[in-house]
């Protein structure tokens, strides 16, 4: 499938529909290069995939590891952080912070089993929309490749998710389940809420 | 104790609330730092009707099955969520109790049984069955329903994924530690006391119990000021430790800056670092996520392979920033735990 292929602003209605798999990726781009670089892109009408939605921060420093963690417990297939080169911070040395932090967080999730593919560091000057409208392609691609993540953490606590039989549902045992208010049955807290 | 004697103790003015204290996936480790407050337990039991309590004294839960909802006043909570049993149980505390306490680290965030989520369901039972230091030649695995000639035994399964007690139920306070600190379990129940008999106020809905509101750096005697690291050593690779400086400054990680305080850092003061088993600090939302910032902030290197080798000497990075927050982290699993193909 041409899934597998580098290729460059490869427009979705390319491929069949049904067939392709779009991912999602979460890029997280610095207010003074990235994000600039981004819009340049834009302006310069270069086309890039519609897979990444840009979040803008003050600084690639600013990515906090919470950030990507919960871009893919919340759906992300990929992050891609992006922030100005080394030596060209706009606040002098924050992007090296962020690359030690992104290095970290990298052994991290490979550890937790997440392909390294799908955590991305791009660095991009505000001069150079064409570049990062390309490393989001490659990004895109190579996520595309992978397939979806699908993490199920906001899920979990619904076991059904996992087809259980259990003991328990078998004997009824459990049927109501949680409360039907969870914490409501709390006079105190009512009371105290009310005051 | 006889329905009727039950109706009359309630119908009773002035009562003693009723406490039960539960031990779901835990090591009972909880259980002996709740003893641990020496002769104070006696006032715990003058202040409380313990209606259930495993480990220290009979109880049968279809007594606790039989009471209205909302009649036991607190309930805490060791452990956490493994089997469908404990689910259940807990389920059928929350609705008998008027308070739900999550007492520990396994309930509050999965602690060391938390780390079972780095597995699946079939790998956990494959190594506990069929590794070698395992003498079970017929291969032998565990079944959750077995046809007795009387009928189907029913035993508590092993879910695919351990839970702490807040993603099963709802929870009004945490007590955090593995295991708390018994002073501060005292200063916990002083304070649930004085709450309930309207000599102090009721901590808000969510509150952490018992621990401090900083980091265990805030509470380590330790001097910092360097604040560079040019290498990670594990404690076994050293000799000899500075005893006064900050033991992240010499190369050892040390969850202090990440980890609540309230255990008044005791393993920092004797040269071992913070494992963390306090939990996340006040305002943190993913334990791991903070302390990799924190590491990644001091780590002196600029050039990717500079940074490599400063971060090979953490050698188990799950390990490391998830030791007792893993299930309660907002990824809560590794992907192998549930990404199965159907094996599980």
């Amino acid at each position: 499938m041409s899934a597998q292929a580098p290729v460059a602003p490869a427009p979705a209605e390319g491929t069949a529909p049904a067939a392709t798999f779009e991912p999602v990726i979460i890029g997280f781009t610095c207010n003074w290069c990235s994000y600039r670089a981004a819009d340049l892109a834009g302006t310069a009408r270069t086309k890039y995939p519609p897979n990444v939605r840009l979040i803008r921060l003050m600084c690639s420093g600013r990515l906090d590891p919470t950030f990507v963690l919960k871009a893919y417990a919340e759906g992300a297939d990929a992050v891609m952080v992006s922030g100005c080169h080394p030596g060209e911070c706009h606040y002098i040395e924050q992007n090296y912070k962020a690359l030690r932090r992104f290095q970290l967080l990298a052994r991290t999730i490979e550890a937790l089993g997440i392909e390294p593919a799908r955590l991305q560091l791009v660095w991009a000057s505000a001069a150079e929309g064409v570049r990062l409208a390309n490393e989001i392609a490659r990004v895109t691609e190579e996520v595309r490749a992978l397939g979806p993540l699908n993490w199920p953490a906001g899920n979990m606590v619904d076991l059904d998710a996992f087809n259980l039989d259990t003991a328990w549902k078998a004997t009824g045992g459990d049927a109501d389940g949680p409360p039907a208010t969870p914490g409501g049955t709390n006079p105190e807290h009512a009371a105290e809420a009310a005051r | 104790m006889s329905p009727t004697a039950k109706s009359n103790g309630a119908a009773k003015a002035g009562a003693k609330p009723k406490l039960a204290i539960f031990g779901a996936a835990s090591c009972g480790g909880c259980d002996i730092a709740i003893v641990n407050i020496h002769e104070h337990i006696v006032e715990v039991a003058a202040a409380f009707d313990i209606v259930l309590w495993p480990t220290i004294m009979d109880g049968k839960y279809a007594d606790i099955e039989s009471m209205a909802d909302g009649e036991i006043t607190i309930t805490l909570v060791s452990g956490s969520m493994r089997t469908d049993e404990t689910v259940h149980l807990a389920r059928m505390l929350r609705r008998k109790s008027k308070f739900m306490v999550a007492f520990g680290s396994c309930a509050s965030e999965g602690c060391i049984p938390g780390l079972a989520n780095l597995s699946s369901r079939k790998q956990i039972i494959d190594t506990a069955f069929s590794t070698t230091s395992t003498d079970n030649p017929d291969g032998i695995r565990p079944i959750w329903e077995y046809q007795a000639p009387e009928g189907v035994l029913h035993l508590p399964e092993f879910e695919p994924m351990l839970r702490t007690l807040d993603q099963v139920v709802e929870v009004d306070y945490t007590i955090p530690g593995c295991p708390p600190e018994s002073k501060q379990i005292w200063a916990a129940l002083q304070a649930v006391v004085a709450a309930l008999n309207g000599t102090g106020p009721l901590p808000p809905k969510g509150s952490v119990l018992g621990a401090g509101e900083s980091t265990v750096c805030d509470e380590c005697a330790r001097k910092r000021d360097v604040k560079k690291i040019d290498r990670f050593v594990r404690i076994q690779q050293v000799a000899h430790f500075d005893p006064e400086i900050c033991l992240l400054e010499q190369g050892l990680p040390c969850n202090g800056p990440a980890t609540r305080d309230g255990c008044g850092a005791l393993c920092p003061a004797v040269g071992a670092p913070c494992i963390g088993c306090y939990g996340a600090a006040d305002g943190v939302i993913d334990y791991g996520a903070r302390l990799i910032s924190a590491y990644a902030s001091v780590v002196e290197a600029q050039k990717p392979d500079d940074i490599d080798k400063v971060l090979d000497g953490i050698v188990d990075p799950a390990g490391q920033f998830y030791r007792f927050s893993l299930a309660g982290s907002l990824l809560r699993s590794s992907k192998a735990a549930w990404d199965t193909d159907g094996e599980n």
